[in-house]
C-alpha cells in the first residue's frame, strides 16, 4: 500500500514549509516533495503603481536579501529608461551588493549551519543553535557575528540603514562612499579576512569526516545557470547567463537576461507555493538547474581574485567536471565570502565611488524591462512591464530559491531514500533532511520564509488517514 | 533569578524585522546569559511551549493558519510584541486588500496561472497549502496586543531598548525617535 509521511515543521505557526515523503508498496521511498506554504502577493499587487516606487516596495519581499531586490528592480527601470547608468553608481550598487553577500553567507555558515558540523549532528536539540555555538564557542561565535556585522555594515554605510535601505533608484544611486565610511570598511577588512580563512579551515577539515554528507546531500546530475563576466569569470551584478551541465561543458553562454522567458520555464506544483522554473529547451522536469554559490562556481572559469582563485582551484578538484554535492554549497558560500572581501577591498582605492556622479535621467523610453542581480542564493529575476507615465501593468518575479525548487525537492527525496526503510522512521532523518534543505540556504521570505532551523515532526500516514508511526526530534 | 522565556516568530513578512533582531550581534552574546529563546525560527524546538514571558510576532496575518496559531500564542505568552511595521498595521502585504473583493484569488491567479508556463492552477493541497484570509490584517484585530513595536524593520537599537526595560522589569516605554514608523 502506497504511503506518504508528512513533515511538517510543526509549528504551523511558523508553518511556512512542509515535506512530504512518498513510500510505494514495498515501503521504499519513491518521491519527495518540498511544499512551500506563505505566498503575498507581490505580483499582483505592485499593478499600478509607479516603476520609481518598486525599489522601495519589493525589497520587502524579503529581509534576508533585500538589497538583491533593491537593486533588481533598480536596474528594472534602467532598462525601462533604456540608460547605462554612471560608472560610479554601477560600482556603489556593487560595493552594496558585495556586503549583502558576505552578511548573508555569514549568517548561513555561522548563526544557522555552522551547529550542526561544529557542535555535532547529535548535539542536544536545545543547544543545536546559534546560541549553543555561542556557549560552546564564544570566539568563534563573535567572530562570525561580527563577520555578519561587517557585511551589514557596508550596507548601512552606503544606505543609512542596514534593512530596507532606500538607495538605490531607476539611473542609478542616492548617495556615494563617504570618506568616514570608507575608512570605516578599511579598518574591518583584516578582520573579515582572518574569520573567513578560519571557517575555510573549519570547513575543509569538516570535509574529511563528511564523505557521506557529500554523498547523499543532493549529489545528482543537472543544470547550472548564473551570470558570468565576457570572458568567463565570476561575476555577481552584471555580465550574461551561463548554462553549464554535470560534465562542465557549457551548454548555453552569454544569453541576455532581458529575454529570460524565452529560456527559462516556470512550472506549478499543486501542493506548494514555491514554483518551479526549469531550462525550458529540454523541458519540465528535465529541465532542472540549480542556482547560488555552487552553480556560480560550476558556471565560472576563475573568480578573478587572487585568494579566491587559490581556493576556486581545490574547490574544482571535488568533482568530475562540475561538482554536483549541494553539501558544497556550504564551501562555495566562504570562497564567494573571500572573493567578496578581496573585492570590497580593492574599491576601497577607487575614486569612482566618491563622484558625485550618480544618476542618470530619463523618462519610459521602453515598456517592459528586466533587471537581474546575483541574490546570495542565486539568479533574482524582475520583470517590468510598464505603461508610458511608467505605471506598473505586469511584474514576473523569479526568484533564487524557486530555481532551486526542483534540486530541493530531489536532495529531500535522496536524503530519505537513505535514511527510511520500510515503515520504520529513522530519527536521524529528521535532522539530515532539514540540513540537506540547508544547504541550499533557502530564503523562503522570497516566497516563503523557513530560516534555517526548522523544528520538525514527521508521521507516516496511511491513504486512509491512519497515524502509522510518528517521531519528532526530541521525542 | 530565571532567565527570560522569549519566543520570536513570524507570518506575512520579510524576516526583515527577525534580521534586524539578529542585527544586535554582540548583544546577542550578553543577551544568551539572560534570557532563553524557546521558541524561534532561529532554534531547533518543535512546538510553542507554554508559559512564554515574552513573544516577539513578525509579519501581517495572511493565511487561516496564521489566525489559528496566533490565537494559541496568545493563550501561551505573557506579554505579547507586535513586532514591526507589518505586525503593527499590516504594511506591505495589505497592499492587496486595495485589489478589491476577490483579492485573494486574483494575486494567486497572476502568480500560478498568468506568470506560469506548465501546469498552470492555483496550489490547493487540502492539509498542506493553506487558504489565505480574504483580507490581510494586523495581529490587534484578533487577539489584545501589549505592546506595539514600529518600524520596518525596527532598527537594532530600538528592540534593544525594549528588551532591556522588559529585563529590568519595567513596563516598557517607547519614545521619541523610537515610535517611528517605516
Ligand atoms: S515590518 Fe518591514 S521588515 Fe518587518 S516583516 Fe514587515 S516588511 Fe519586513
Amino acid at each position: 500500500m502506497a504511503k506518504r509521511i508528512v513533515i511538517d515543521p510543526v509549528t504551523r505557526i511558523e508553518g511556512h514549509a512542509k515535506i512530504s515523503v512518498f513510500l510505494d508498496d514495498e515501503g521504499n521511498v519513491s518521491d519527495a516533495e518540498f511544499h512551500v506554504v506563505e505566498f503575498r502577493g507581490f505580483e499582483k499587487f505592485c499593478e499600478g503603481r509607479s516603476y520609481a516606487e518598486m525599489p522601495g516596495i519589493t525589497p520587502r519581499i524579503c529581509g534576508i536579501c533585500p538589497v538583491s531586490h533593491l537593486l533588481a528592480s533598480a536596474k528594472a527601470g534602467d532598462a525601462l529608461m533604456a540608460v547605462d547608468i554612471p560608472v560610479g553608481a554601477d560600482k556603489l550598487r556593487r560595493l552594496m551588493n558585495l556586503g549583502q553577500i558576505i552578511q548573508s553567507h555569514a549568517l548561513s555558515f555561522f548563526h544557522l549551519s555552522s551547529p550542526d558540523f561544529l557542535l555535532g549532528w547529535d548535539t542536544e536539540v536545545a543547544k543545536r543553535n546559534v546560541f549553543g555555538l555561542i556557549s560552546a564557542n564564544p570566539d568563534l561565535a563573535r567572530a562570525g557575528i561580527r563577520l555578519r556585522q561587517f557585511g551589514q555594515e557596508i550596507i548601512e554605510i552606503l544606505g543609512d540603514r542596514k534593512i530596507h535601505p532606500a538607495w538605490a533608484v531607476p539611473g542609478g544611486v542616492r548617495s556615494a562612499l563617504s570618506k568616514t565610511g570608507r575608512q570605516r570598511i578599511k579598518e574591518w577588512i583584516p578582520e573579515a579576512y582572518k574569520t573567513t580563512k578560519l571557517a575555510l579551515d573549519l570547513f575543509k577539515s569538516t570535509l574529511k569526516t563528511h564523505g557521506r554528507e557529500v554523498q547523499v546531500f543532493g549529489n545528482f546530475q543537472s543544470l547550472f545557470m548564473g551570470l558570468v563576466t565576457e570572458d568567463g569569470s565570476w561575476e555577481h551584478h552584471g555580465g550574461l547567463l551561463r548554462f553549464t551541465d554535470s560534465s562542465g561543458s557549457v551548454i548555453a553562454d552569454q544569453l541576455d537576461p532581458q529575454n529570460f522567458s524565452e529560456f527559462i520555464g516556470e512550472s506549478v506544483q499543486s501542493s506548494s507555493y514555491l514554483k518551479s522554473p526549469y531550462y525550458k529547451p529540454m523541458g519540465f522536469p528535465d529541465g532542472m538547474y540549480r542556482v547560488g554559490p555552487l552553480a556560480r562556481l560550476n558556471v565560472c572559469e576563475r573568480m578573478g581574485v587572487p585568494q579566491a582563485d587559490a581556493e576556486l582551484k581545490y574547490f574544482k578538484k571535488l568533482g568530475r567536471g562540475a561538482v554536483t554535492s549541494s553539501f558544497l554549497y556550504h564551501y562555495a558560500r566562504l570562497i564567494e565570502i573571500l572573493a567578496s572581501i578581496e573585492l570590497v577591498e580593492q574599491y576601497m582605492d577607487d575614486p569612482d565611488l566618491m563622484t558625485d556622479h550618480l544618476r542618470a535621467e530619463a523618462g519610459i523610453n521602453k515598456l517592459k524591462g528586466v533587471g537581474v542581480s546575483e541574490a546570495p542564493r542565486g539568479t533574482l529575476f524582475h520583470l517590468y512591464e510598464v505603461d508610458r507615465n511608467g505605471l506598473i501593468q505586469k511584474v514576473n518575479l523569479i526568484v533564487a530559491t524557486g530555481q532551486n525548487n526542483l534540486a530541493m525537492n530531489r536532495t529531500v527525496a535522496q536524503i530519505a531514500k537513505h535514511y527510511v526503510k520500510g515503515e520504520k522512521i529513522q530519527e536521524p532523518m529528521l535532522n539530515r533532511v532539514e540540513a540537506g534543505i540547508r544547504c541550499y540556504d533557502p530564503c523562503l521570505s522570497c516566497s516563503t520564509h523557513a530560516l534555517g532551523k526548522m523544528p520538525m515532526a514527521v508521521s507516516l500516514v496511511a491513504p486512509d488517514g491512519r497515524v502509522l508511526n510518528e517521531v519528532t526530534r526530541d521525542g | 533569578m530565571d532567565r527570560l522565556r522569549v519566543a520570536t516568530i513570524w507570518f506575512g513578512g520579510c524576516s526583515g524585522c527577525h534580521m534586524s533582531f539578529l542585527d544586535l550581534d554582540e548583544f546577542l552574546i550578553d543577551l544568551a546569559a539572560k534570557i532563553e529563546i524557546v521558541f524561534s525560527p532561529v532554534v531547533d524546538t518543535k512546538e510553542y511551549p507554554a508559559a512564554v514571558d515574552v513573544c516577539l510576532i513578525e509579519g501581517a496575518l495572511c493565511n487561516e493558519e496564521n489566525v489559528e496559531w496566533l490565537k494559541i500564542i496568545r493563550e501561551r505568552t505573557r506579554v505579547l510584541v507586535a513586532f514591526g511595521d507589518c505586525a503593527v498595521t499590516g504594511n506591505v502585504p495589505t497592499m492587496r486588500n486595495a485589489l478589491g473583493l476577490n483579492n485573494d484569488v486574483n494575486v494567486l491567479d497572476r502568480a500560478y496561472r498568468e506568470c506560469a508556463d506548465n501546469n498552470q492552477g492555483i496550489p490547493n493541497e487540502a492539509g498542506i497549502v493553506p487558504t489565505l484570509l480574504k483580507r490581510v490584517i494586523p495581529l490587534h484585530e484578533v487577539v489584545h496586543v501589549d505592546l506595539f513595536l514600529p518600524g520596518c524593520p525596527p532598527p537594532a537599537g530600538r528592540i534593544k531598548s525594549l528588551l532591556v526595560q522588559v529585563l529590568e522589569g519595567q513596563s516598557p516605554v517607547l519614545e521619541g525617535a523610537n515610535i517611528k514608523f517605516g
